[in-house]
């Protein structure tokens, strides 16, 4: 998780790092859209894609997507991705990244992994859970992001 | 389909030289004219591949390479589909033909890169999914390639030297191609003992970025023949599809796919249909194949490849390397120009730097790295944003 404070400091104020995609107090949660009346999630919810069969305009229905999922695939970074990205550490550490399958809505979602986990804990078909964790801070903030955490207690 | 033909090619080489998109473009269009033996005056069409990364003039393309050859007052249009522009040019100059509107266009698409990843657009942009990929993520281009070239290892037994094996295969086949950037020839040792930049592919696996140029004469059989030409390299088959829903496999630049609960995915992936098109309007299959020209983005990429345009089954793509199909010598040799790995990405120029080198290789003018007898050539790559991009070529 986010590292403390130092001692004597304000704490700082923990912000999403992009508002509206995943919730911020209570169990985390992405927040998808869901089409009404039938199991067709996106996420996120403001940049969902159609489902055809659903004629006509349709108005999405906000829902928390399950918290839990299997690893489809995983990766790492090795080299400081371009801005908009800012490294959570100077200098950068690779980040590992996975895609999950979530079980009930059967869709893939991308993450970066919470630190410490490196491409060698993880394997296809990995149970995960999502954790809502710092993507970087400034002076006065935190801004907080989704991460994918193996649940099996394998990575060093 | 009915078929067009492809009167003449030309291609700026791929590198970094400093100059102006609009230099390489102009360049390899007045090759294309001078191979087709067609003044620039009798084209009464020229269909642009838009590049974003060089302002304006990048957007109109069309209309910026006709100014720099000189006005004719042909009609334009300016087409961009990100990797898969270049097929998009090709199809609109394709429509412009068959349907008599012209009889003879120029298909042109140029490009100058910066340097490193390629990044998305400026500024404060959460309505972006390019912008947030990179943003919440930190997902570059390379960690989508890494994800994919992961399941080949974990799904289908594939290691780092087989990865490394297409770097290998492809440097052979540049070594004496003049257009390409990287004339190298690597052996596996470079490969694996180069930096890791998303697990499990390294630096050699991945293409860089470049600038060039290509372009294509394009033109009705009538006047092909008229021409003096009657048999010429023809284009059987132009696909640009989009997925259907859901589309199940996480893909540049989304970082959620759509969901299965309520409907099952087609049978068919999204990257397999692109193929099945052009077959489908060509009316052959993969077994007529002779040459191909793939998308390797990365090495491993060019693997799904083999498996997408149905050169072998799901898992066996390895196997095909490793019994050395794919070379230059073997049953359906794969990026004979040496691919985006000798080459690097020209993002707008690419897919019709793809259908110039099967236009060279169908002619028998491929000189060191000709593919013996090729009749019928077929390229793959694929546009973010879900852009199919596939033309199937034959003589």
């Amino acid at each position: 998780m986010s590292r403390d404070n130092s001692p004597g400091k304000p704490p700082k104020t923990r912000v999403p790092a992009v508002e509206g995609l995943h919730t911020m107090e209570g169990e985390p949660h992405l927040i998808g859209g869901k089409v009404p009346g039938r199991e067709a999630y996106f996420f996120p919810k403001h940049l969902a894609g159609g489902d055809p069969a659903a004629s006509g305009a349709v108005e999405l229905e906000e829902v928390l997507l399950s918290r839990v999922g299997r690893v489809w695939s995983y990766t790492s970074s090795n080299y400081t991705p371009p801005p908009p990205f800012v490294a959570a550490t100077d200098p950068y550490e690779p980040i590992t990244i996975a895609a999950v399958e979530l079980e009930k809505e059967k869709m893939v979602i991308l993450g970066q992994c919470v630190a410490g986990v490196t491409p060698d804990d993880l394997s296809i078909g990995a149970d995960v859970e999502l954790v809502i964790d710092t993507l970087c801070e400034d002076d006065e903030h935190e801004y907080m992001v989704w991460k994918w955490k193996p649940l099996e207690t394998a990575q060093s | 389909m009915e078929e067009i033909a492809i009167l003449g090619v030309g291609m700026h080489p791929w590198g970094k030289w400093g100059r102006s998109f609009v230099d390489y473009g102009t360049a390899a269009a007045n090759e294309a004219l001078e191979d087709a033996g067609v003044d620039w005056n009798d084209i009464g069409f020229v269909s642009g591949a838009i590049t974003v990364r060089c302002g304006y003039p990048g957007y109109v393309a069309g209309s910026t390479f006709a100014r720099a050859l000189g006005f004719n007052g042909a009609q334009v249009a300016s087409s961009y589909a990100a990797c898969a522009s270049g097929a998009t040019a090709l199809s609109v100059a394709r429509g412009q033909i068959l349907s008599g509107a012209t009889d003879v266009a120029l298909v042109v698409g140029a490009d100058t890169t910066p340097k490193g990843f390629l990044a998305p657009n400026e500024g404060d942009r959460p309505d972006d999914m390019d912008w947030l990929r990179f943003k919440l993520v930190g997902a570059t281009n390379p960690v989508y390639f890494g994800l994919h070239a992961r399941r080949r290892m974990d799904l289908y037994g594939a290691t780092s030297e087989d990865f490394a094996q297409v770097k290998v295969k492809n440097s052979r086949h540049s070594v004496h191609n003049p257009r390409a950037r990287f004339t190298k020839e690597y052996e596996i040792s470079d490969v694996v003992n180069s930096p890791v930049v998303s697990d499990p592919l390294r630096l050699l696996d991945i293409c860089a970025t470049s600038d060039g140029g290509a372009a294509m004469v394009v033109s009705s059989m009538e006047y092909a023949r008229a021409h003096g030409v009657p048999d010429p390299v023809r284009v059987a088959g132009i696909s640009t599809v989009t997925p259907t829903f859901p589309d199940t496999v996480i893909d540049l630049p989304y970082i959620a796919t759509d969901s299965a609960a309520g409907a099952a995915p087609a049978s068919r992936g999204f990257k397999t249909s692109i193929g099945d098109r052009v077959y489908a309007e060509a009316g052959v299959g993969p077994e007529d194949v002779d040459v191909a020209e793939v998308y390797d983005l990365s090495s491993a990429l060019e693997l799904d490849w083999y498996e997408q345009l149905g050169f072998c089954a799901e898992g066996e793509a390895e196997k095909l390397l490793r019994d050395g199909v794919t070379a230059i010598g073997g049953r359906l040799p794969v990026n004979p120009s040496g691919g985006l790995g000798a080459f690097g990405e020209a993002v707008p120029a690419q897919a019709i730097a793809q259908v110039c080198e099967l236009t060279w290789q169908l002619r028998g003018h491929a000189e060191t790295r000709q593919v013996e007898g090729a009749r019928i050539g077929i390229t793959a790559n694929q546009g973010l944003f879900g852009h199919g991009s596939s033309v199937l070529v034959r003589r």
